[in-house]
């Protein structure tokens, strides 16, 4: 009953707030008194590296009020069917995050957010980021958000005790996935399970990655731009090797979500899970040691190959506070707004300039690797293709990965999900 | 003429608020989605109007119904209909049959069975998505644990990950949910049937089991359409249940409702506005004619 009446006042002094400072921007300051800013940031160590940025974004700016538009739930499924709704009334927020890459080209093609190039040439940040990232991000000319951290997805963590117990050298790299399943094979033969993946979209992650290591970064990228043939015999073989991969996991994987799938390496239940960087925040969170308890290499046959995803802010069409909006653009484009959100996501800099002595020891490797490596955009987290072919692909995967419909099937779902479009 | 318009006119006056609220946000927006429906609208562009859309009336309607992928949809909520239909009728009706004859602490038994119904769909289903882990053997937990706890390991199985009859698995848990529910209607219709006709049937000298096939029965027959109905249009809008133990993307619980949200949220509003139109087709088909029948009633 307190906590209600509370809550009921917290919410009503909220609303008057926000309407008085709306009226404030819409009468003619230009909106820079305030910043609706919209994510999935709000728990854990996302919640931690937006607490961390605010900070910046409140010494950078002290005259512009942050107002937090986060929406929790379903890894940012609820906060982005509430932006579609918002977005569809013409009431956007000032800013919101998404993934960068093609998840943006909805929006982009409804004519929903701005073109953000004269903001890289304002504040540099073609210097700053890799050139293979800009290129990445821009489309016909244009580039439509700016990118705060950076993920890699093509990342094989495993146990090392579990494969010690087992002779197999806890710090192995693979050259290639016919050298991993080898060692898959002995781990299956010695009743441990060989490979732990969850739910759709961490088999489609696991397909990615696969296809990666087995067409290389040319054909992968090919893949999303139409040079690279979805019925040809390179993708049917890379198909099988995923149907092998999936042959080694544990078969309670549709009820899991990504963490329980990583909670089984870490407990020892299963050696080896691909999963993206954010995983070690699991394995740290439980006191686990970064090249001792476990360790974290690229998946097989993808060495210097960093599969990027990025979160990144927007300007809508018709945001209330443009201002606000461009002065958050600013702070997550900075070196001081970089470093603090991603020593606290555990994620990295897209900035090349970051000072690695600022971050944790496999941040600083990740860091090498995305300044060295070829960088190709990942599917599964919607840098690669559009929303409706990612969903597309993730029914074929799990129809298959459920056995109903074989890897002819399969691979024709494939070539229709991403010829659609 | 005048004489009954002021008749009519104070009720009407009465009305005319909530009418007109019904009228737009029900029946005016199930207008707007079947108009969408009948449209192109597959991308974000398209609802922004940045690129052209037509009409193309009855196309999205034949493309779900032919898609493999829809009718596989469809057969699962045939096959969960069916199955939390037949399961929470019988398991009501018999606790309703068994508490019926009144007896000690009945008043306890009521609300143990009647209490899963207080639980949010969304609640029991991260229970039970524990409870039908489909982990075996030596990954088991939940029921599959429980099953080789008590030595009935060949009756473990993967639950709803299976392909062709995963979704009867879910069944279970609605059942669970709704079998009280059904029990306190039958048990409100034994109760509703005068005394007078038992006492009439005992002294013609009827057993207890003539008693119930030819007296009790057959006046719980209403309450028996009446169950079947709530039942029937809450299985077809099943959603919650199973979003909560599965996942929008596993292909072996897919239902019409969990495609529409998947159509939504890759903004292919047609096809969302289609799918939303078969299913309120289906409820139609179930409670149109149970409501023509209780208005004939009634006249």
């Amino acid at each position: 009953m307190v906590a209600g009446s509370v809550i009921a006042a917290l919410s009503l002094s909220a609303c008057s707030g926000s309407s008085n400072n709306e009226g404030g921007g819409g009468g003619g300051e230009g909106g820079s008194d305030e910043v609706e800013v919209f994510t999935w940031w709000a728990a854990g160590s996302e919640k931690a590296g937006l607490d961390a940025l605010v900070g910046v974004f409140d010494e950078q700016h002290p005259e512009t009020e942050f107002v937090n538009g986060a929406v929790a739930g379903g890894a940012g499924s609820a906060a982005k069917d509430l932006l579609q709704s918002r977005l569809q009334a013409s009431d956007p927020p000032d800013t919101f995050q998404a993934h960068a890459g093609a998840e943006l080209q909805d929006y982009i093609n409804a004519g929903q957010i701005e073109d953000l190039s004269s903001l890289y040439d304002e504040f540099d940040l073609r210097e700053a980021f890799p050139a293979d990232l800009v290129d990445r991000l821009t489309q016909d000319g244009k580039i439509y958000s700016i990118p705060s951290n950076i993920h890699r997805a093509n990342m094989l963590w495993s146990n090392s005790a579990v494969l010690q117990d087992n002779g197999i050298d806890p710090n192995r790299t693979y050259n290639s996935l016919d050298e991993w399943f080898e060692d898959l094979d002995a781990l299956q033969d010695a009743g441990v399970t060989p490979l732990s993946v969850a739910t759709a979209w961490t088999q489609v992650h696991l397909l990615e990655t696969i296809l990666l290591s087995d067409l290389g970064a040319e054909g992968y990228n090919g893949l999303w731009d139409g040079t690279t043939d979805w019925e040809s015999s390179e993708v049917t073989a890379a198909l099988e090797d995923f149907e092998r991969a999936m042959s080694y996991t544990n078969s309670d994987r549709d009820g899991l979500d990504w963490p329980e799938a990583t909670q089984m390496v870490i407990d020892g239940n299963a050696a080896f899970n691909v999963m993206g960087d954010w995983a070690i925040a699991a394995f740290e969170e439980q006191g686990k040691e970064y090249g001792t308890d476990f360790a974290a290499v690229p998946v097989p046959g993808t060495d210097g190959v960093f599969d990027f995803l990025a979160d990144s802010f927007t300007l809508p069409v018709g945001a209330p506070h443009p201002e606000g909006a461009h002065a958050w653009l600013e702070t997550i484009s900075s070196l001081e707004g970089q470093t603090a959100f991603n020593a606290a996501k555990g994620s990295i800099p897209a900035r090349t300039d970051a000072d690695p002595a600022d971050f944790s020891e496999y941040q600083q490797s990740a860091m090498e690797s995305f300044g060295q490596d070829t960088i190709v955009s990942s599917l599964a987290h919607g840098a690669a293709a559009p929303v409706a072919t990612l969903n597309a692909i993730t029914d074929a995967t799990s129809k298959f990965t459920t056995g109903a419909s074989d890897l002819d099937a399969f691979q024709s779902e494939l070539a229709a999900a991403t010829a659609a479009n | 003429m005048t004489k009954a318009l002021k008749r009519a006119g104070a009720p009407l006056l009465l009305l005319a608020p909530s009418l007109i609220l019904v009228g737009i946000f029900v029946y005016g927006l199930i207008a707007v989605n079947f108009g969408t429906s009948a449209t192109d609208i597959h991308t974000a562009a398209q609802t922004t109007g940045r690129e052209p859309s037509g009409t193309v009336w009855f196309d999205n309607y034949l493309d779900l119904l032919g898609s493999e992928a829809f009718q596989h949809s469809l057969k699962n909520l045939l096959l969960y209909t069916v199955l939390f239909l037949a399961g929470t009728l019988l398991i009501g009706f018999v606790w309703a049959w068994l508490l019926e004859s009144p007896i000690k602490g009945e008043g306890i038994f009521r609300a143990v069975y009647l209490f899963p119904m207080a639980v949010s769909f969304v609640a029991s289903g991260v229970v039970w998505r524990w409870l039908l882990n489909s982990g075996q053997d030596e990954s088991a937990t939940g029921l599959n644990r429980l099953f080789q706890m008590v030595g009935l390991d060949f009756m473990q199985n993967n639950w709803w990950n299976n392909v062709d009859y995963g979704i009867t698995a879910i069944a279970i848990p609605a059942i669970w949910q709704l079998s009280g529910y059904v029990m306190a209607l039958f048990l409100a219709g034994f109760r509703g049937i005068p005394y007078e006709l038992r006492e009439a049937a005992r002294v013609d000298g009827a057993t207890t089991w003539q008693l119930y096939r030819h007296v009790l029965f057959p006046q719980l027959s209403p309450i028996a359409l009446s169950a079947l109905i709530i039942i029937g249009h809450m299985s077809l809008k099943s959603f919650d249940l199973i979003m909560s133990i599965s996942k929008p993307a596993n292909y072996q619980t897919k239902v019409p409702a969990v495609d529409m949200y998947i159509f939504k949220s890759s903004f292919d509003y047609a096809n969302a506005a289609a799918v939303g139109s078969i299913l309120l087709v289906i409820v139609a088909l179930v409670v149109v004619p149970y409501l023509i029948r209780t208005n004939r009633k009634e006249k």
